[in-house]
């Protein structure tokens, strides 16, 4: 048992990983020397050298591109892109090529390629630096899509996207990388595709991930003293759903929001309450909600507090259920 | 629209030259290849033989058998020059016009007319051949090869990639990144280009105002041209970049100057913008003609070999039409197959659902 940050979690399950199997690649832009902007891939370059941490140009298409073709070559590159907002220059690389090639070469070719994404807002930084792509990944198929919403799943789920044989997009919630908690590394970790009840209620489930878990944990110690239990959900897995969870816990309350930093529009909020109606219709004793990012670009950051959903926007939602 | 109806009318004078057309051997002073008079009938009838499956996918096409075909004409021999210069340690990254080189990696040809075809989306194994899937979005798959050279670089193995684009490719971000990549890593890849002179319609004043052989030195590594029809010179030239990156001494880009003598694929209509005396006048330096007339000269091939290989590449036509005519359509529920490795629980459920669905039209209607 050891007390760390998500960001050290992270780069703990990164050490794991490459001492577990000797083609764990790292690579991206300043994951070397600098051990990452955020610091988690701190330590490998020092230890693993500059054939496995792999300081590469600035170019993002280039990082895919070229891990893709080690991944052809029989190796595991875990990529890093610096920020969110700057995956979209890798975009056709992760949807044209990373996701599509088992099908296109009937099974034959595999890329157990995992690309880690700093996502959300909440630090105060620039254009670009705060963004939410994940429905963009969510809605190609070939990709798995999962995002740690804390140091202990951080540190399991890394290895095991890491393990996987398919294209792993993982995000991870930037502005919860200092946030500090128990890691049980011993432990046998749920599989990577499975949610978790982070906390049991009766009267309204709340579906979140990433930054947007703890948010709603704090929402539901609120609501808790006005007598209302939420029971949040950590889905964990953004593609596939663990529907069968999700479900079972809105056929008990009968409510559900679903809150994320993305705009909802469109959004992975979207989905789950299409499916959540069709699978618990007469469970439902009102719509499925969602509390959600706008559907404007990511604001100045001295308007982010507006623009990402907190305590008080989750609640007004759990409240709006109960208004059917 | 301009066109400049003396493109290719005179070799450009960068140009590594083995072979002129007119049959005769030139010496160059940096390459030069021996070559057996049994390696050049084989190089002769590669050449014969993909040109005869090209002419057959072509007529396949035009009878409603594929949907679309990339026809390689006129490009021979700077594929089966550059194929023929590859170990089987080495790996190729093909577009979707190299059945010149698939031929030379071993692929069933009939296993290329599976994309166009609508069968599949490739249906052959990579590892199988060392030759890649075709590609089919421009320049992708150059970072593909510098990687896989980058993979090949940390085993320390004694191969190579080689990676096929086209000039159109060459005003893609992947291809310049791709460059810089295997620049800065020193990479064991060698970046073939095919110089056909269109990208679909467009002439290459519109990708570059310096030949793209030129390019590579602004990125730290060797380019040469080639004369792309003169598969002695495309052998000689490919060789020794394989060479040379297998070597540690990095990549190379080579521009393999030649014509795309059909349509850009069987939809297109070049005669839209392009004049035919262009065609005219590339048609003098046909790749395989300029060998037979070496050949008949030294005494290398005489009447009954070329009418073999002329009967030889018949029955391949023959053949490779009746397997393409052969090949069944997927089952309705291979959509769901091979999109993922592991399993997925709700891509499955999906699979049921529409199993389930056309299960109701059994017997039925």
């Amino acid at each position: 048992m050891s007390t760390l940050t998500l960001a050290k979690a992270l780069n703990d399950g990164l050490r794991a990983a490459m001492e577990d199997d000797p083609k764990v690649l790292i690579m991206g832009e300043d994951v070397g020397k600098l051990g990452g902007v955020f610091r988690v891939t701190d330590g490998l370059y020092k230890d693993f050298g500059d054939s496995r941490v792999i300081d590469t140009p600035l170019a993002e298409s280039g990082i895919i591109g070229t891990a893709i073709g080690l991944a052809l070559r029989g190796y595991r590159p875990v990529c890093e892109i610096q920020f969110d907002g700057f995956v979209f220059p890798a975009a056709d690389q992760i949807i044209t090529q990373l996701a599509k090639m088992p099908l296109r070469s009937l099974g034959k070719l595999r890329l157990p390629v995992v690309v880690r994404i700093p996502c959300g807002g909440g630090i105060g930084a620039v254009e670009h630096h705060s963004e939410s792509p994940e429905a963009y990944f969510t809605h190609t198929a070939g990709l798995r899509v999962v995002a740690c919403s804390n140091p202990a799943d951080a540190y399991h789920m890394i290895q095991q996207a890491i393990r996987c044989e398919d294209p792993v997009i993982f995000f991870e919630p930037k502005r919860r990388y200092w946030d500090k908690a128990v890691v049980d590394k011993a432990a046998e970790a749920l599989p990577m595709h499975r949610g978790v009840v982070a906390r049991p209620g009766t009267d309204v489930t709340v579906l979140a991930y990433g930054p947007m878990v703890k948010t709603c944990l704090e929402a539901a110690t609120a609501a808790a003293e006005e007598g209302r239990s939420l029971e949040v959900v950590d889905l964990r897995s953004l593609s596939p759903l663990d529907t069968d969870l999700i479900f079972e816990s809105v056929r008990k309350t009968g409510r559900c929001v679903v809150a994320h930093e993305a705009p909802v529009n469109s959004g992975l909020g979207a989905e789950i309450a299409a499916r959540v109606t069709e699978a618990c219709f007469y469970n439902l004793e009102a719509p499925v909600l969602r509390a959600g990012g706008f559907s404007t670009p990511y604001p100045p950051s001295r308007l982010e507090d507006d623009y990402l959903p907190d305590l008080d926007r989750v609640l007004d939602a759990v409240d709006r259920t109960f208004a059917f | 629209m301009t066109v400049d109806a003396s493109r290719g009318a005179e070799a450009p004078p960068e140009l590594v030259q083995l072979l002129t057309p007119e049959g005769e051997r030139v010496e160059h002073p940096a390459y030069d290849i021996d070559l057996s008079p049994e390696e050049i009938r084989a190089l002769y009838r590669d050449l014969v033989l993909v040109r005869r499956v090209d002419m057959e996918a072509v007529a396949l096409q035009r009878q409603g058998e594929l949907g679309i075909w990339a026809s390689l004409l006129g490009q021979e021999a700077a594929q089966i020059g550059s194929g023929r210069a590859l170990t089987d340690a080495d790996m190729a990254f093909p577009t979707y016009r190299e059945h010149g080189v698939a031929w030379c990696r071993g692929v069933d040809p009939v296993n290329l007319l599976g994309l166009f075809r609508g069968v599949n989306h490739g249906g052959w194994d990579p590892a199988d051949h060392n030759f890649h899937l075709y590609t089919i979005v421009i320049g992708s798959q150059t970072l593909h090869a510098v990687g896989y050279a980058m993979g090949i670089q940390r085993d320390g193995a004694d191969a190579a990639s080689i990676v096929y684009f086209g000039d159109g490719a060459t005003s893609q971000g992947d291809v310049n990144e791709a460059f810089i990549w295997a620049s800065v890593f020193n990479a064991p890849v060698v970046f073939f280009c095919q110089n056909n002179q269109w990208a679909i319609s467009e002439p290459l004043e519109k990708q570059s105002k310096i030949p793209l052989y030129r390019r590579a030195s602004g990125f730290g590594f060797p380019g040469v041209r080639v004369d792309g029809n003169d598969v002695f010179a495309c052998l000689a030239v490919t060789r020794q970049a394989l060479k040379n990156a297998r070597e540690g001494q990095g990549p190379t880009l080579i521009e393999a100057f030649t014509y795309r003598m059909g349509a850009h694929t069987t939809s297109d209509d070049p005669t839209r913008y392009r004049v035919a005396t262009e065609l005219e006048a590339w048609k003098l330096k046909d790749p395989i003609e300029r060998v037979k007339a070496y050949m008949f000269k030294s005494q290398i091939g005489d009447q009954d070999f070329f009418d073999a290989v002329d009967a030889e590449a018949a029955d391949l036509g023959r053949d490779v039409r009746k397997r393409c005519l052969e090949m069944p359509d997927p089952a309705p529920l291979e959509i769901f197959e091979h999109v993922y490795v592991e399993p997925n629980a709700m891509l499955a459920e999906e699979r049921d659902q529409y199993a389930a669905y056309l299960a109701t039209f059994e017997g039925g209607e």
